[in-house]
């Protein structure tokens, strides 16, 4: 009976290396795939098993997670969870995240770097491993006046504003927004439902309108066309064209002043403040596209900005001929930017030409509160000499006069340019727009409004009336209020 | 193996009476070496799961000591030329396995370590009793009958008895004594009907071998001699029908091949068994839907919607990958019966491929000791019920670990030694102490009343070299 029982011996040897093979097959060459299965949950335990790091604003918890019973052990909430949707994003075992949940990750769930130290420390005295805090630059005051003066008229729209001389970002507001706080559920049908009621909600509250969305930015974008024409020799004071309207170069299309006046004012300054399309068309064809696109790029335009969270590019389009240049200078045709591009161009003029690059995180911290990291201010470039924008403020303190709206503050000088942006709307139901820095001669606030489709205004909308109005009172929150 | 001169292979005449080497040393000290890792694992696991480090550690890994040196003193005493590792083998597959229980019941909060360690108490008293009152395996012989009635009976009860004391978890295999817990008879069932098996086909071994008729050049048995097989093939089917156990089945029927393979030294029987097998399995997968859905997942684990359980078991492996996530520090609590049917997966995912392939050579360390013995026995008895006993370590192994890694569908046999379930410990731990019984018989020197030195005739002696006198 040897001979079988050895050949048995050689199968079950065979059985064995089969099994080997096998397991090595699915360990090895499958182990990745399997890794990100879906519904392998292991992973995902693995980052919420310990507890992650607060996102903190002037003292505030915006972001926080609270130990549950279930399976996953620390769940994500977020207090005032719409009013700083924009800023935190969110963290979902469902839907991933986005915003500083995402752009913060590494330092918020404890894994970056930095913190290898506390992790070790962790891991020797036996303490809960958690995540580092992330401190913004947000102003929690300024944060709400924004969010509720666009909330409270339903109106859609962006806010954001910057410390010129920092960079800082102290306001970032959406309206309409989204609570957080549902998508970081652990019940996958509560984050779910939720998920899909903002993606068939209007105005697509989940879009973050400050930095990812780019709209035409209208007449604000004459300051652009401004900063270009006095770096290339013209004066406050120079002469231009006051005419109704004027026929664009090369085709019979009438380009006129809003309203389809004479501007009130031939000189650059004047035509600035009545904010005179026809002026700054012809201005725009004799400084050029490349000139033009220069002074853009060197406000912020086409470049790559981290604030950490990526901000769309903004852009001017092709200007492939004179007739779109004219359109351009005026902000029109293709022209498009973000509401924090916007609030840049407004932040470097007030800054004394010099562009700051923005920035939302003020510093990271340990578990323990110890600092890790804290804000460098960067200079991104010196978009117009000090003399240009001391020059561009001038004309911005006249606009400002010029422009109706309410909640002006007394004792405060205001520099501003509006926008009012037709965008090929069915009903034409313009965008509002409105850029300023205060005080004038001291700036402490640049500040961008958008409030779209002509909010409750239609198409009577202007820029002055819909967005002026916020833009003062957030001034007014930073300056006056500070809580 | 040490003994000098001669190995036990080459019986015939040869003394190794000379040699006094039993090993017992070998196995204490193997023993203390599976001690010190299972305590290690366990210390890793509380780490892991933020327990504190006490003194209890060392005092749970003294009492696995002592439990197996309790059982190494049964060896030492009733059994002392047995193998030396097989006994240390299956207390670090024991060991280990009691860790991973341990390591899921802190992650699901059950009670199931203690209650294996007490099914592992009475496994090794049992252990020793096998040892103490079975003093040679081929006593067994003689009760081949009563074996293999006793076994049939216990093999079918709970496919006739009603499934409110027979099912759980959709297999009509237990029986459950209330509030006192549930055994599995046919863990018992399989080791007395190989005994008789092993009895009937040594005594019946020429009827199988005698030539039928040839086809194609190949003797077929006699029809009558088909008889043994079709019943078991019957058999096997009824167990899977009745019982709705597929491993069990073919568990069952995989080791009346094989032994029937191996007393008849004929490839033919098992050609034949595996083509009725074949036909059995297409039967199954045609009409059960049960078997039906165990081949879907197998074929699509990942995506047919039955498949959670593989699937949850490849996703903790491939999260294991090569190295493993560490004693303690991976998920396999998520797979569903973690701790018994896929244990071997949440082996793999926390000690990776590296631990599991190690896992698996010791299983086959144990098998190949096994069969060993088996070869190294001279009686036939002994060969054919030691061969059919490791055989059924690989058969169950093969079945559990190919099924919850997707090599083959999956059916319910639980891995030997490492899984949880009182009834299959039990029934393994009676399984070891007959191969440990086989292979004392097979290593105990054989002892002539006196030896006799066999002296050549004078004239043929050589002249022998004598020391000089100091």
């Amino acid at each position: 009976m040897n001979k079988p029982l050895r050949r048995v011996a050689l199968a079950m040897m065979a059985m064995v290396l089969l099994l080997m093979a096998n397991v090595t097959y699915v360990q090895v060459i499958q182990a990745d795939d399997l890794r990100h299965g879906p519904g392998n949950g292991r992973t995902q335990r693995a980052e919420y098993a310990k507890q992650r790091g607060q996102i903190i604003a002037g003292g505030q918890s915006l972001a926080n997670s609270v130990e549950t019973g279930d399976e996953l052990k620390f769940q994500r909430t977020y207090p005032n969870g719409p009013l700083y949707a924009p800023v935190t994003g969110f963290d979902s075992p469902t839907y991933g995240s986005n915003g500083i949940e995402r752009a913060m990750d590494s330092i918020l769930n404890g894994s970056d770097d930095s913190l290898a130290f506390n992790r070790l420390s962790d891991m020797i005295t036996g303490r809960a491993p958690a995540g580092g805090d992330v401190e913004l630059t947000i102003d929690p005051a300024m944060q709400k006046v924004a969010y509720d003066e666009l909330t409270s008229k339903g109106f859609q729209g962006s806010v954001v504003a910057l410390n010129p001389k920092t960079g800082e970002i102290l306001s970032m507001v959406n309206s309409p927004s989204y609570d957080p706080s549902p998508l970081a559920s652990h019940d996958n049908n509560v984050a779910a439902e939720h998920w899909q009621a903002m993606e068939n909600a209007d105005g697509s509250p989940m879009s973050n309108r400050s930095v990812s969305e780019i709209y035409p930015p209208g007449s604000t974008f004459k300051l652009i066309t401004t900063a270009a024409a006095l770096d290339d020799g013209y004066q406050p004071n120079s002469t231009v064209t006051d005419a109704a309207s004027i026929t664009l170069p090369g085709t019979s299309t009438k380009l006129p002043n809003y309203g389809g006046n004479t501007c009130k004012g031939n000189t650059l300054t004047e035509a600035l403040a009545h904010s005179c399309n026809t002026a700054f068309a012809e201005i725009a064809g004799k400084v050029g596209a490349d000139k033009l696109r220069e002074t853009a790029a060197k406000f912020g335009f086409s470049n790559d900005l981290q604030i950490p969270m990526t901000v769309a590019k903004s852009d001017l389009g092709p200007m492939s001929d004179d007739a779109s240049l004219y359109q351009s200078g005026i902000g029109q045709r293709d022209v498009r930017v973000t509401p924090m591009q916007n609030a840049m161009m407004a932040a470097a003029i007030a800054n004394g030409g010099k562009l700051m690059k923005p920035q939302l995180v003020k510093s990271t911290r340990a578990p323990d509160m110890e600092v890790i990291d804290e804000l460098k201010p960067e200079q991104m470039s010196q978009a117009v000499s000090s003399t240009v924008a001391d020059q561009i403020r001038a004309m911005m303190l006249k606009s400002e006069q010029y422009t109706k709206g309410s909640g002006k503050i007394s004792g405060i000088d205001i520099a501003s340019k509006t926008g009012t942006a037709q965008h090929g709307d069915a009903a034409d139901k313009p965008h509002g727009w409105y850029v300023a820095f205060a005080p004038a001669e001291d700036p402490k606030i640049a500040v961008a409004v958008i409030v779209e489709n002509g909010g409750d205004e239609g198409a009577e909308a202007t820029g002055g009336s819909l967005a002026a109005p916020i833009g003062r009172e957030v001034i007014r929150a930073g300056l006056q209020g500070g809580g | 193996m040490s003994q000098p001169g001669t190995s036990a292979e080459s019986t015939s005449g040869s003394n190794t009476a000379s040699s006094g080497d039993t090993r017992r040393g070998t196995e204490l000290f193997l023993l203390v070496c599976s001690a010190v890792i299972v305590t290690f694992a366990l210390m890793l696991v509380e780490i892991s799961q933020e327990n504190t480090i006490t003194r209890q550690l060392f005092i749970y890994g003294a009492a696995y000591l002592a439990l197996f040196g309790g059982a190494h003193v049964a060896v030492r005493k009733w059994a002392p030329y047995a193998d030396p590792l097989m006994l240390p083998l299956v207390a670090l597959l024991n060991g280990l396995g009691l860790v991973m229980i341990h390591r899921i019941d802190i992650a699901k909060e059950t009670e199931y370590a203690v209650r294996q360690i007490a099914w592992l108490t009475l496994s090794l008293i049992l252990f020793a009793l096998v040892l103490a009152f079975i003093k040679d395996h081929r006593v067994l012989a003689k009760y081949s009958f009563t074996c293999g009635f006793v076994g049939l009976v216990l093999l079918a009860l709970p496919g006739l008895l009603p499934s409110a004391i027979s099912e759980v978890n959709g297999a009509k295999l237990w029986i459950k004594f209330g509030p006192l817990g549930q055994v599995q008879p046919s863990e018992f069932a399989k080791i007395l009907l190989m005994i008789f098996f092993a009895s009937f086909l040594v005594s019946k071994r020429e009827l199988f071998t005698t030539a039928g008729r040839k086809f194609l050049n190949v003797e077929l048995p006699r029809p009558r001699d088909l008889m043994p097989m079709l019943v078991a093939w019957v058999a096997a089917i009824g167990i899977g029908v009745l019982e709705k156990d597929l491993g069990t089945s073919l568990l069952f029927f995989g080791i009346v091949l094989v032994m029937l393979y191996i007393a008849t030294e004929r490839a033919i029987w098992v050609v034949l068994g595996l083509s009725l097998f074949a036909l059995g399995a297409v039967l199954a997968w045609q009409t059960v839907t049960r078997v039906q859905s165990r081949v879907n997942v197998w074929l699509d684990p990942l995506h047919h919607e039955d498949g959670y359980q593989l699937k949850q078991a490849l996703y903790g492996l491939g999260s294991g990958g090569i190295g493993g996530t560490g004693l303690g520090s991976g998920s396999p609590e998520t797979v569903p019966f973690s701790n018994s049917d896929f244990i071997i997966t949440s082996m793999g995912e926390e000690l990776g491929l590296i631990g599991l392939i190690a896992i698996f050579l010791m299983y086959l360390l144990l098998m190949m000791r096994g069969l060993r013995s088996a070869l190294a026995v001279r009686d036939s008895f002994g060969k054919l019920f030691g061969g059919g006993l490791s055989f059924t370590v690989a058969l169950q192994l093969f079945v559990v670990a190919g099924g919850v890694t997707g090599l083959i569908p999956l059916t319910g046999l639980t891995a030997p030694f490492l899984a949880y379930g009182g009834s299959s410990l039990l029934a393994n731990y009676i399984l070891i102490a007959m191969l440990l019984r086989i292979s004392d018989a097979a290593r105990r020197p054989q002892a002539p009343a006196k030896p006799k030195p066999q002296q050549a005739p004078i004239a043929e002696a050589h002249t022998e070299l004598v020391e000089r006198p100091r």
